[in-house]
């Protein structure tokens, strides 16, 4: 067949085996291409520490299974299910508030006798945007004022709650996902712009329900110099770092930084230190165009879903997964405050891993569901 | 919900609308990329080189090594001061155990005293770069040293080092002129250059040691190397080696220094021998002596107290410090001293009764021959050492010729170059006296002077060089220990205080006092006619000085009483008189007669002039170069 290289791909695209197996496999290679680049990078950020990266493998892998589960099961199923996922999940939630288990001040868990402890607050990262989803699907579009307040409660009643475990960076996202269906829902810009307004309002509340280790990240962000040793300490190397990587890096597992240890937490929410170190600033624009791959693709299955559901699904779930990385970037660079995002699919550890793959496996449904036309 | 509601829903336009929320969230999302990139381009371009120095100097340490110390040779290339590994117990205060724990870990493997504990507990207090080693224990024996090793991997920051120290192989005959190094204190730091002296464990204490510290310490090395956030050294980087000490080969002969410290036998007392032609100090004996060793690895409390509690004095280096009358070797000077005011002449003559009065039936001034020496001039004088000859030569001069005269050869300052601590003994004056005593001199002083008794007071050192000038007729050189640096000649920026040539106005009374100290030893009367039968001329002078008690040596103990009472014997001498190639002064205290140090003196002469050693000596031959 003597075909342009484009319609090649899209014949590859639509070929009849993904169909079948409802795998996007746009999506796919570019998550395989992130986590390829993630890998990479958590060699030397484990200070080569095979067996960690066998571990993540191990987590991307499990992540990859689940996601192709959940690519199998039609959107409608996930429709429906929503309000008693979340409903589900809010009690799971008062449940880690009265009985949850922890460390370091913070109830985050809840353990199942004689099983594994599990954390309801990633699975609400889920289940949120599919709530609001829900709660649009049979509702004319724009929302009224009426909705977009039952939404904004729906959204702050278990954002609240997690925020009181405490897990701001979980919070936060849970927040976000629900305010970015609320978004593609069609709010209007009267509403965001007056949202806007009265943040400086909520920010000062906001400060006042932070726990003291909380507002002490946020001080030392403001000012990391303030306490080089202690709390500062993070930021300024991880700044360090970046900066002296300088445009081209110093070159892959050179990185004094990391190899050395001044990197703090490195091989988790740290790690795009090691890259911008070793890589300079080259690399990590190629891991943000990894990063816009998938994102791009993400929007693209939105706006092309076949119902309002769909698309606030699967719109939520990219912009979210973007605020990941945002967030993480931003900290680890010192423009945000540090709170305990990891950098998707490229961070070590366990749990986001999966809820991530989760999402882009209800994204791949989306995709792969659509009726013929 | 009804299915007829939704009929009247405008899908098309929820799509749409929902399609554009899309595209202003994709702006957003490339709008938030385009931060990120602009605050990376700020820390990695812009702030570049900031960044880079910081985690440079986050990275990189400089750690200083100790040069190893320029090693101290004699005269041959024997070597006196040697550098010798060995193992110390050192310990990174940040990665070890809290002091309790640390102490019930170590106590079982190694015996640690408590000054060794107290010592490290000082340490830790002083400044220091963080996760620098402290060293706990020195000279680990092999036994210690395997015991630690086992357990190592138990005992976080405690490691075992290796490391050069000082050692002296002959010990105690050698100690007061070489010195010895010992632990720095923060007393020693303070007048070091504290950087260059970071991780050097040793400085020099006393003698040449002390002396030439920054001569012999070197220059340390730097290297830069690579740290991890524990500080731990993970490579080097850079590095400037050590430039060692510069070595040093001093006048002295070893197998001299050896020989005139046994020859003292159980004597305390002192031996000084010059080169009198250069000044260079071939021997300079204190005894007792004490093992210097003992201060390099770290003397206890106990052994400390016992070499200062000592009544020997072994830590009292008495050839610079030991204050002695002259006695009887002070009267060659004193009869030049005579014939250059013109109060005495070679033809002049004089009866020696058995006493001398300043008055008649004033108090009698004793010769030590009873009957007196009768009719005799001054050559006669010195041979026999007619006490009363002096006593009325110095009470016609009065003190203030004979301290002019004197000090020319060096008495009454501190002369020698380069040792510290040397003592400047006592040459009395007109003013001294009124200034100590508030009392005018009065000619009784002066007689006593006249035999080098009295208020005056000297140390084997400034006799030696004295004996050293008369031997070189004049040709005062100050004495000196160290010859070479680096095989480079030593030299001293004031050159006016090296040598000086003392004249006369006659200047052949050189040669005739010299032949009148010669005929001491070949006259049949002369005090030094023991010493008669040698191939060479010996000129020498006699003495024998009443006991001057130490001031710190006063107990009363009934065993020793005896001979403590006994006069020094002193002996000054020069060989071969015609050309002398070395000049010898002699103490030993409470020795009674001047027969012990001459005869010492002969035995050098004979062992530096003709290598006549005994044969235990040839092992310091086969030392050499």
């Amino acid at each position: 067949m003597n075909m342009p290289y484009y319609e090649r791909i899209i014949a590859f695209t639509n070929a009849r085996l993904w169909r079948l197996t409802h795998v996007d496999v746009l999506l796919l290679m570019a998550l395989l291409l992130l986590m390829a680049g993630g890998l990479t990078i958590l060699y030397s950020a484990s200070g080569q520490d095979v067996e960690m990266v066998e571990r993540q493998i191990f987590r991307l892998g499990v992540g990859m299974v689940i996601c192709l589960i959940l690519a199998q099961l039609p959107p409608k199923y996930m429709r429906r299910a929503s309000p008693f996922l979340f409903v589900v999940i809010v009690a799971l939630l008062v449940g880690v508030l009265l009985f949850g288990v922890g460390a370091k001040g913070a109830q985050r868990w809840l353990q199942i006798p004689g099983g594994p402890r599990f954390q309801p607050s990633e699975l609400m990262k889920i289940v949120m945007p599919m709530m609001v989803a829900w709660y649009f699907a049979n509702r004319p579009l724009p929302p009224s004022l009426k909705e977009i307040v039952t939404v904004l409660v729906i959204i702050a009643v278990p954002s609240l709650m997690v925020a009181k475990q405490p897990d701001l960076g979980t919070a936060l996202l849970v927040g976000v996902s629900g305010i970015f269906a609320l978004f593609l829902a069609g709010i209007g810009w009267r509403y965001i712009l007056g949202a806007a307004a009265v943040a400086p309002a909520a920010a000062y509340s906001l400060w006042h329900v932070m726990h003291d280790y909380q507002r002490q990240r946020v001080l030392t962000f403001l000012n990391p110099e303030s306490d080089p040793l202690g709390s500062g300490w993070n930021i300024i190397q991880s700044k360090t770092a970046i900066g002296s990587g300088g445009l081209y890096g110093k070159g892959y597992l050179e990185g004094t930084q990391a190899q050395l240890n001044f990197l703090p937490e490195s091989h988790t929410d740290f790690i795009i230190a090691v890259l911008a170190e070793e890589f300079g600033m080259l690399g990590c624009a190629l891991l943000m165009c990894a990063y816009l791959l998938v994102i791009a693709r993400g929007l693209y299955i939105a706006a092309n879903a076949e119902d309002n559901y769909a698309r606030l699904l699967a719109g939520s779930i990219t912009l979210t997964f973007f605020v990941y990385m945002f967030v993480n970037i931003g900290m680890v660079s010192g423009i945000l405050p540090v709170v305990g995002v990891p950098l998707p699919l490229v961070s070590y550890g366990g749990t986001s891993i999966i809820t991530i793959m989760a999402t882009f496996g209800i994204l791949m449904s989306i995709q792969t569901h659509k009726r013929a036309r | 919900m009804g299915k007829h509601q939704q009929v009247f829903r405008n899908y098309r336009q929820e799509h749409a609308l929902t399609k554009r929320r899309v595209i202003v969230a994709a702006i957003f999302v490339l709008l938030l990329v385009g931060v990120l990139m602009a605050r990376l381009f700020y820390l990695q371009v812009m702030e570049y080189e900031l960044y880079q120095t910081k985690a440079d100097d986050n990275r990189v340490m400089l750690v200083t090594e100790p040069p190893p110390r320029g090693l101290i040779y004699d005269r041959n290339g024997v070597v006196l001061a040697d550098n010798r590994p060995i193992h110390s117990l050192t310990v990174i205060p940040e990665r070890a155990a809290r002091l309790p724990e640390l102490k019930a870990l170590l106590n079982p493997l190694i015996e640690i005293t408590e000054e060794e504990w107290a010592d490290y507990e000082d340490r830790l207090k002083d400044y220091r770069r963080p996760y620098q080693s402290i060293t706990l224990k020195t000279q680990l024996t092999d036994e210690e040293w395997s015991r630690v090793s086992v357990d190592l991997y138990k005992l976080d920051g405690v490691q075992v080092e290796a490391q050069l120290t000082r050692y002296y192989p002959y010990g105690e005959a050698f100690a007061h002129a070489i010195g010895y190094v010992g632990r720095i204190t923060s007393k020693d730091l303070e007048r070091v250059d504290r950087l260059a002296y970071q991780g050097a464990l040793f400085i020099g204490k006393t003698g040449v040691e002390e002396y030439y510290e920054s001569t012999l310490f070197g220059k340390p090395g730097i290297s830069k190397v690579e740290v991890n956030a524990r500080g731990r050294i993970m490579s080097e980087i850079e590095r400037q080696n050590p430039t060692p000490g510069q070595n040093l080969h001093l006048y002295m002969d070893a197998r001299l220094q050896q020989y005139a410290y046994d020859l003292l036998g159980n004597y305390k007392g002192s031996v000084v021998a010059i080169d009198p032609n250069n000044g260079g100090v071939l021997a300079m004996v204190s005894k007792p002596g004490f093992d210097p060793n003992l201060f390099v690895r770290g003397i206890s409390v106990a052994q400390y107290a016992d070499l200062r509690d000592d009544k020997r004095l072994p830590l009292f280096n008495r050839a610079l410090r030991g204050g002695y009358p002259p006695a009887s070797t002070i009267k060659p000077f004193m009869g030049l001293a005579g014939l250059e005011y013109g109060f005495a002449s070679w033809t002049e003559q004089y009866y020696a009764r058995g006493y001398y009065q300043i008055n008649p039936n004033g108090r009698r001034y004793r010769d030590w021959k009873r009957g007196g020496h009768g009719w005799i001039d001054l050559e006669r004088s010195i041979i026999e050492s007619v006490d009363t000859y002096y006593y009325q030569l110095a009470n016609k001069m009065g003190i203030t010729p004979i301290h002019t005269f004197l000090s020319k050869f060096g008495f009454g300052q501190s002369s020698i170059l380069d040792l510290n601590g040397a003592s400047s003994g006592l040459l009395p004056s007109n003013e001294w006296k009124k200034a100590r005593y508030k009392e005018p001199w009065y000619p009784g002083d002066s007689v006593n002077v006249g035999i080098g008794q009295g208020f005056m007071v000297a140390t084997p050192i400034q006799i030696a060089t004295a004996n050293a000038a008369m031997a070189a007729r004049g040709h005062m050189y100050y004495p000196r220990m160290v010859q070479t640096i680096n095989d480079m000649p030593a030299t001293f920026e004031d050159n006016e205080g090296v040598e000086h040539k003392i004249t006369l106005k006659d200047q052949r009374n050189w040669e005739r006092m010299v032949v009148a100290m010669e005929k001491v030893v070949t006259d049949a009367h002369g005090t030094g006619r023991r010493l008669q039968g040698t191939e060479y001329k010996i000129a020498g002078k006699t003495g024998t000085g009443q006991v001057f008690s130490l001031a710190d040596d006063q107990e009363y103990d009934a065993n020793s009483l005896d001979k403590r009472l006994h006069d020094h014997a002193l002996f000054i001498g020069f060989a071969p008189a015609d050309d002398p190639k070395i000049a010898v002064f002699a103490i030993f205290e409470n020795g009674g007669s001047s027969a012990k140090p001459a005869d010492l003196t002969k035995a050098l002469f004979d062992a530096y002039l003709y290598d006549n050693y005994p044969a235990e000596y040839d092992y310091f031959k086969e030392q050499g170069r």
